[in-house]
């Protein structure tokens, strides 16, 4: 399978106080376990991003555990507060124990 | 050998009897997934209507990718957040599509994903507050085409 490649958009610039709207999205099939192969007939094992974990400076911010019936290249939007200039930290975990992370920065005036 | 028409009419009966019972036995045991999740993630409180609201299309017409949105009224305050928010696909053959959690630097509990759905259904989204209180909404989508394979 291809490589899952991680696509995050966080603003460069923000007042502080601001709730900023992050987007991710990482190239992923989310192999739910319930397809069948159309050639033998047997069921193709599943094989899905579980877990996503988003970090600022280290503390946690939102993270979620994701299930099969998340679509394929799951796409997550959420909120942050920000108050200081700092890193944002994506890692996603998959069921064959990879991990896909990838970071942001953001400066906060 | 020779199958007669009532014959063929009996085999065909016979299937579709077979059918029905097939997908009532599995929407049972989605049902029984979903009350156990429930249970689990209310932590067997009962669950209130309001606060959170659980934005989704009316009729979706590809299943594999439904846009899906929520927000949940809260101040996110470090005492009074939400912490966490479980949707689930009631008619999926596995109804449990996230939990997302949330800090009080959130800002703001709200989140979008995109889902798969099987079929027509309603979709249930659950927040829990930094106080365990339980908050619930729900939706239902119409499905032109299923997005689990099979």
């Amino acid at each position: 399978m291809a490589k899952s490649k991680p696509r995050v958009k966080v603003p460069k610039k923000a007042a502080k106080g601001d709730i900023i709207t992050i987007k991710t999205l990482i190239s992923h099939k989310m192999e739910s376990g319930r397809r069948k192969d159309k050639k033998t007939g047997e069921l193709i094992p599943r094989r899905i991003i579980n877990h996503f974990k988003v970090e600022f400076n280290g503390a946690e911010v939102f993270s979620a555990n994701l299930e099969p019936s998340v679509s394929a290249n799951p796409y997550v939007q959420f909120k942050a507060k920000v108050t200081e200039s700092g890193t944002f930290k994506f890692t996603w975990t998959d069921d064959d124990g990879s991990v896909y992370s990838t970071e942001k920065k953001i400066a906060v005036e | 050998m020779n199958v007669t028409r009532r014959q063929t009419f009996m085999l065909g009966a016979g299937a579709v009897a077979f059918a029905t019972l097939g997908s009532q036995a599995t929407i049972a045991f989605a049902t029984e997934e979903s009350d156990k999740l429930i249970a689990e993630f209310s932590g067997g409180k009962e669950a209130t209507a309001g606060k959170i609201k659980l934005k989704a299309p009316e009729i979706a017409e590809n299943g594999n990718t439904v846009p899906i949105s929520f927000t949940v009224d809260s101040p996110m305050t470090a005492d009074n957040h939400v912490a966490s928010v479980m949707l689930l696909a009631l008619g999926n053959p596995g109804p449990a599509v996230g939990t997302f959690n949330f800090t009080p630097m959130s800002g703001e509990a709200s989140a979008s994903t995109r889902i798969r759905l099987a079929k027509t259904q309603e979709v249930l989204a659950m927040a829990k507050m930094s106080d365990g209180s339980i908050f619930m909404d729900k939706k239902t989508i119409k499905v032109t085409i299923g997005g689990c394979g099979g």
